[in-house]
């Protein structure tokens, strides 16, 4: 276990509850909705997502995450509702602006672009290249030197993906677990502020979800804020410092995963009728010690409320 | 036994419809290959960007850089119009509404209401006059053995290949530049370019605009020789482009080169062969029959290469269109 609950900064100054405000939040949003012909989607009254630290998104299937996702990153249009990034207000901005002011996302389905090569794919991630402009693109000497720049950083980051052998290789010839990795690799491009992952782990074979687990671990000890949804519970508990719910387009829980993640009203939502099938491959002794743990958490919770 | 059509199709190598081909081809590559907007209406862009020169240089006088200048301007608003409501939405828009677009031009410069201005369904005649007279050649007949060229034919022919190998160099640094990328990443994935900070829509509107203007190019190269037929712009002609395009290699630079010169060969050899073996009665067709064979045996053609050989003639194994 790479991190302990130990060790982590209060996130919240009070009990945790949905819509609970942070200490310091990076994203705000307020009474944000999404309907598809008469379903919510999306429904969230207030949320904050704390800066500088792994935040998972978690809910049943259809519970709108991925449409929370799409609808802060300006993929898509809500009903209504406002957030902001930073302290700066980005509802209904377009998404290309979105990701220039430091918030960047992946997709679920991963996006390689398969038929250029990784270096290209790495080299689209940079910002402020001149040469991107259709007339100065015709002058290398405008955009050669940037592009030696993005050439470097973009070696940098595929030896830290372990992925610089395959630097010149199209990227349709990756493996479903690489592809993540270089679309994780190619969001780091431009230094983001906030990195949106849409189930990073999704179709990683185990070998590589530590490795990724590592990637995203790193990503917050250089400060940057971490959103992603997930399905597996192991890799939530192993690397999230907050957790929040989603049932049915809404809010249901935020808390300190182990609490969370044994709230009665999380396993109803997450898990329906069949919750003992499968939080986490628990056996029956490792719930019932995790609730002794959740016991703890919730004391040192109080103990922190109260001092 | 006459062989006389070798000659033909020998010409076709370099006449100027090859290389008006080659030009609109290659717009529609930059648009359908490299950045895949499905336009289904060069035909229109070509119509449009003929017009425009014909009209300026005949009704109002205009000097030959003045009338190719606003065939740029034309092609552009055409793109900008067709663009600017599609380009937001799926692919397949774009498609519907191009092919419509080119075939509402056809039939408007055709109105008989337009025939001071467009000349109807005749066309316009004489538009190379302005082209002609900036001729720097000297009258008399040029050429090689039995191929000869007059020296307003040879001028055109000069500066069309000129034109098309510059405006080719252009693209290809185009492609090899971060605007490329971002223009191959675009045919690629749309949201994975956005999400990157990479306004799309105006690289997709950048990329109509450059191509539908090498389409209205191609046009003028198309008339000088011979004169405006509003019908040689129809739906066909897009296909034909297309053909071309998947012939040579959509995602190449030079593919479209290739593709019009082997087009029009083959074309014009398939009429040569065909027209041989009617007259000697060693087929059984007539001639009215003649005309759709050589298209069959072209789409046969194409056919064989989009299975044996799908990304082109020049194109490399990897960037398969049809893979």
């Amino acid at each position: 276990m790479p991190d302990t609950t130990a060790e982590r900064a209060p996130l919240i100054d009070g009990a945790p509850a949905p819509g609970v405000k942070k200490l310091d939040p990076m994203v705000v949003a307020d009474g944000v909705q999404r309907t598809f012909g008469g379903v919510h989607a999306v429904d969230v009254d207030h949320v904050e997502i704390p800066r500088g630290a792994i935040t998972a998104l978690i809910g049943p299937n259809g519970a709108g995450k991925t449409t929370f996702f799409n609808l802060l990153t300006g993929f898509d249009k809500p009903n209504k509702g406002s957030w902001s990034f930073d302290g700066k207000p980005i509802g209904g901005v377009a998404a290309y602006k979105v990701a220039r002011r430091g918030m960047i996302r992946t997709f679920q389905l991963t996006k390689a672009l398969s038929m250029l090569s990784v270096m290209e794919n790495m080299r689209l991630g940079a910002q402020a290249q001149p040469g991107e402009n259709i007339a100065r693109a015709l002058i290398p000497a405008l955009w050669k030197p940037r592009e030696k720049e993005v050439t470097d950083r973009a070696l940098d980051l595929l030896a830290r993906f372990k992925l610089d052998d395959k630097a010149d290789d199209f990227a349709a010839s990756l493996s479903g677990g690489q592809r993540k990795l270089l679309e994780m690799a190619r969001a780091l491009m431009s230094q983001p502020k906030m990195i949106m992952l849409d189930e990073p782990m999704a179709g990683v074979n185990p070998a590589l979800t530590q490795s990724l687990l590592h990637h995203i671990l790193d990503l917050k000890q250089t400060g940057m804020t971490v959103l992603f949804v997930e399905h597996d519970m192991h890799v939530v508990r192993e690397i999230a410092d907050w957790v929040i719910v989603m049932a049915e387009g809404r809010i249901v829980a935020e808390g300190y995963p182990d609490a969370v993640m044994s709230d009665q009203a999380v396993i109803d939502a997450y898990l329906g009728s069949h919750h003992d099938t499968d939080l986490g491959d628990l056996s029956e002794e490792q719930q019932a010690e995790l609730l002794d743990e959740t016991q703890v958490a919730v004391e040192r919770e109080e103990d922190g409320t109260h001092g | 036994m006459d062989l006389s059509f070798l000659l033909l199709a020998l010409g076709q190598l370099i006449s100027p419809q090859t290389i008006a081909y080659a030009l609109a081809a290659l717009g529609l590559a930059v648009q359908f290959g490299f950045t895949g907007l499905l336009n289904f209406g060069q035909a229109g862009f070509m119509a449009i960007g003929g017009y425009a020169f014909a009209i300026t240089t005949l009704r109002l006088g205009f000097p030959f850089w003045l009338a190719v200048l606003s065939t740029i301007v034309a092609t552009t608003v055409m793109a900008l119009i067709l663009g600017i409501p599609t380009l937001r939405l799926r692919a397949d828009y774009l498609a519907i509404v191009t092919i419509a677009a080119a075939e509402i031009v056809r039939y408007v410069v055709k109105t008989p209401d337009l025939i001071p201005l467009t000349g109807g369904s005749d066309g316009l005649n004489g538009s190379s006059i302005t082209f002609d007279a900036i001729n720097p050649i000297p009258p008399g007949s040029y050429g090689f053995g039995p191929l000869r060229y007059d020296e307003n034919d040879l001028w055109i022919i000069i500066v069309g290949w000129i034109f098309v190998l510059l405006v080719a160099l252009l693209v290809r640094q185009l492609m090899r530049s971060p605007w490329g990328r971002v223009i191959k990443g675009i045919r690629e994935d749309e949201d994975a370019v956005r999400s990157l900070g990479k306004n799309v829509f105006s690289y997709k509107m950048q990329s109509l605009i450059l191509g539908g203007a090498l389409g209205g190019l191609a046009t003028i190269i198309n008339i000088i020789p011979t004169s405006l037929q509003p019908d040689n712009y129809g739906t066909q002609t897009t296909f034909f482009l297309l053909t071309i395009i998947l012939l040579g290699g959509a995602t190449t630079v030079f593919g479209p080169l290739v593709g019009a010169i082997v087009f029009w060969v083959v074309l014009s050899l398939a009429d040569g062969v065909l027209t041989l073996l009617i007259n000697s009665h060693l087929l059984p067709i007539s001639s009215v029959q003649q005309g759709p064979i050589r298209f069959i045996i072209v789409g046969v053609a194409l056919m064989l290469i989009v299975i044996f050989r799908p990304s082109g003639l020049v194109g490399k194994k990897r960037e398969a269109f049809f893979a």
